[in-house]
């Protein structure tokens, strides 16, 4: 079932056109992995449905029903979700502190700090989180921990579409398989997940359905269990395009 | 105790030793000073470094509260002696009622802070070179306030000078030194019944018991010396209940939270809604307040106010009290307290120095170097925080 649908979306940035008719589908329990050469547009992609930007062009529909989203606030209230690549996490506060952030939860004049922590500890169960206490500093945690807990944060709103901005980046290969495991964790949950990502193995293992931009537009949708790596390399940089080597 | 030095290698671990250094600051300046003159220690020069702590320990109190920023108030000498001007002109010269006098000082912060805040958030210019203007402008306002006199007298009988020549009854004094670890240990209990309640790890009961005792040694043991000179100083407990006041607000409300969240990542804190424009406004607000109120006291210890009222070594001490007391230059990280230890430190320098008869170059050294050793272990606290990313 089609949760998000973005058809023939277009941005431009003073006269570089950043995205030119792209359109990508996102069902309820479905990873879909957005890759892409630098340039390409993912990021672009990202901010127009996160609301950070408005697109020029196109339409978006959730549930069949057209919406618009003309800042983070409407992405918030329509259940999309993002996790930016810099997490923006405090470093001198808890895991609890930071899940509830701008958030909090009062019982009167003061934090009800047992009802957040509380809430924590059930989240971070659920998703099978390895974060060992909540009480922690997060500048004190692993990378890995540092993305699960943005990704925590971003559950909260009890999205259903999850934007992760390259999750994996910066990660070591222990930590990859945390967050990984927590993306497919969010499958399960019935959320629908668009995971950017540069690692092709990684994609490969947790996406259902991998979409490929250049330049601005789509190069092609596959489904994951039937492609190969090489398949996508090649997408990605055009080398299989007969158009593109033989334009000029 | 074993599981109190646990509770402690955990936190240095994480980076994070608290009050731990000052503590042991506090033990060996206390100690050496003893021992080359053993009055430090006596019941009348405890009771004067209690009155001496109060004026700076409440202005330190504001700049904790910047410094969880990561910015500075560098005017705050100049706002306390400006508004402890305001206070002797509007009490002495125009003769008005002495809590109208205080009134309008507290007010006149208020707006010096909302002023120099405004500033710092519309202009988008750093605080330290806007509070180094008011620094300047705020002791003109001071002497243009004061006149050609140039110095205003209180009775030493007044209501104004009262607020530092009044001393708890005994048993009052006691009283108050049995509460506040009977209700340290009371918040820890309940935090730890309600945890047991929701299925959450709580301490150890040595962990909870550990502190409120701490506490209460050092506060009935302080109580009874003072008792043996004159009592439990008023500006002692004032200063000790906007101590904890200020604590509640940074610990246990969404302001508070607010104001580390701002500190310690301003872009995640923005992301998140916090409305850290108005945070950072509030917090300057509060700081001028806070320095407001500390000039007060000054005024009423001394009795008087004049040109230098606030100026010279003020500020400076103000700022080194949060400093050693364990507040971050860096932003994000302290808490209320590190002003209530931190101001202790420097007064006890001042006073030991001065039962030495030492010269005042001597303590300026001293003092320097208290404060450089704080700021060491504040960037390598700061470094072993992050050390693990």
């Amino acid at each position: 079932m089609t949760l998000l649908s973005l058809t023939e979306v277009s941005k431009s940035y003073g006269g570089v056109q950043a995205l030119n008719g792209v359109s990508l589908d996102i069902g309820s329990a479905e990873v879909v992995a957005l890759v892409g050469d630098n340039g390409a547009g993912k990021s672009t992609l990202i901010k127009v449905i996160s609301g950070v930007h408005e697109r020029d062009g196109g339409s978006i529909t959730l549930d069949g029903q057209p919406v618009t989203i003309r800042s983070p606030k409407d992405a918030q209230r329509l259940g999309i979700a993002t996790v930016f690549q810099d997490l923006a996490l405090c470093d001198n506060l808890s895991v609890v502190a930071n899940l509830y952030l701008g958030s909090e939860l009062c019982s009167g004049p003061s934090l009800d700090e047992l009802e957040m922590e509380y809430r924590t500890v059930e989240l971070v169960r659920s998703l099978g989180m390895k974060v060992p206490d909540v009480r922690a500093l997060v500048g004190a945690l692993s990378g890995g921990q540092r993305q699960s807990v943005a990704i925590a944060r971003a559950l909260l709103g009890k999205p259903r579409v999850v934007i992760l901005d390259e999750p994996t980046a910066a990660l070591g290969v222990e930590q990859t398989e945390l967050v990984l495991d927590l993306v497919m964790r969010l499958r399960e949950q019935g959320l629908g997940v668009l995971l950017i990502s540069h690692n092709m193995s990684d994609v490969l293992r947790v996406a259902d359905c991998i979409c490929v931009l250049r330049l601005g537009q789509n190069a092609g949708t596959f489904v994951a269990a039937d492609t190969s790596r090489e398949t996508l390399v090649a997408t990605i940089t055009g080398a299989n395009l007969p158009t593109a080597r033989g334009a000029k | 105790m074993s599981t109190v030095i646990q509770d402690v290698k955990r936190h240095a671990k994480s980076g994070d030793l608290g009050a731990l250094p000052v503590l042991i600051g506090l033990v060996l300046i206390w100690t050496v000073f003893t021992l080359l003159n053993h009055r430090f220690i006596s019941p009348d020069n405890l009771s004067n470094l209690a009155l001496q702590m109060a004026p700076v320990g409440t202005m330190s109190l504001g700049i904790v509260l910047v410094l969880l920023l990561g910015e500075i108030d560098l005017s705050a000498g100049s706002v306390s002696g400006l508004c402890g001007a305001i206070l002797a002109v509007v009490h002495v010269r125009h003769g008005l009622h002495p809590l109208i006098g205080i009134a309008a000082a507290l007010a006149a912060a208020g707006v010096i802070g909302g002023l120099q805040g405004t500033i710092i958030e519309r202009l988008r210019i750093p605080s330290f070179v806007v509070t180094l203007s008011g620094l300047i402008g705020w002791q003109g306002l001071q002497l243009w306030t004061l006149g050609k006199q140039g110095t205003i007298n209180l009775s030493f009988t007044g209501s104004i000078a009262k607020l530092s020549g009044t001393y708890l009854h005994p048993l009052l004094g006691f009283a108050l030194a049995v509460v506040i670890p009977l209700g340290v240990a009371f918040v820890a209990i309940t935090d730890q019944r309600r945890r047991t309640g929701r299925g959450l790890p709580v301490p150890t009961q040595s962990a909870i018991f550990a502190k409120p005792l701490i506490i209460g040694v050092v506060t009935v043991g302080l109580a009874l010396l003072l008792n043996a000179s004159q009592g439990v100083p008023l500006t002692l407990v004032i200063f000790t209940l906007l101590v904890i006041a200020v604590d509640w607000v940074l610990i246990r409300t969404r302001f508070g939270r607010h104001v580390y969240a701002t500190g310690g990542g301003i872009e995640a804190a923005r992301r998140a809604g916090v409305n850290v424009s108005r945070i950072r406004t509030y917090v300057f607000i509060a700081s001028s307040m806070l320095a407001a109120a500390g000039g007060i006291l000054a005024v009423s210890r001394l009795a008087a106010v004049n040109q230098s009222t606030g100026g010279s070594d003020t500020l400076l001490n103000a700022i080194a009290a949060a400093v050693i007391g364990g507040t971050s230059l860096f932003g994000g990280r302290g808490r209320a307290y590190s002003a209530l230890l931190g101001s202790l430190v420097i007064v006890s320098i001042a006073n030991g120095m001065f039962l030495l008869s030492l010269d005042s170059s001597v303590r300026f050294m001293i003092t320097g170097a208290v404060l450089l050793s704080a700021v060491v272990v504040d960037s390598f606290t700061r470094r072993g925080q992050t050390v693990r990313r």
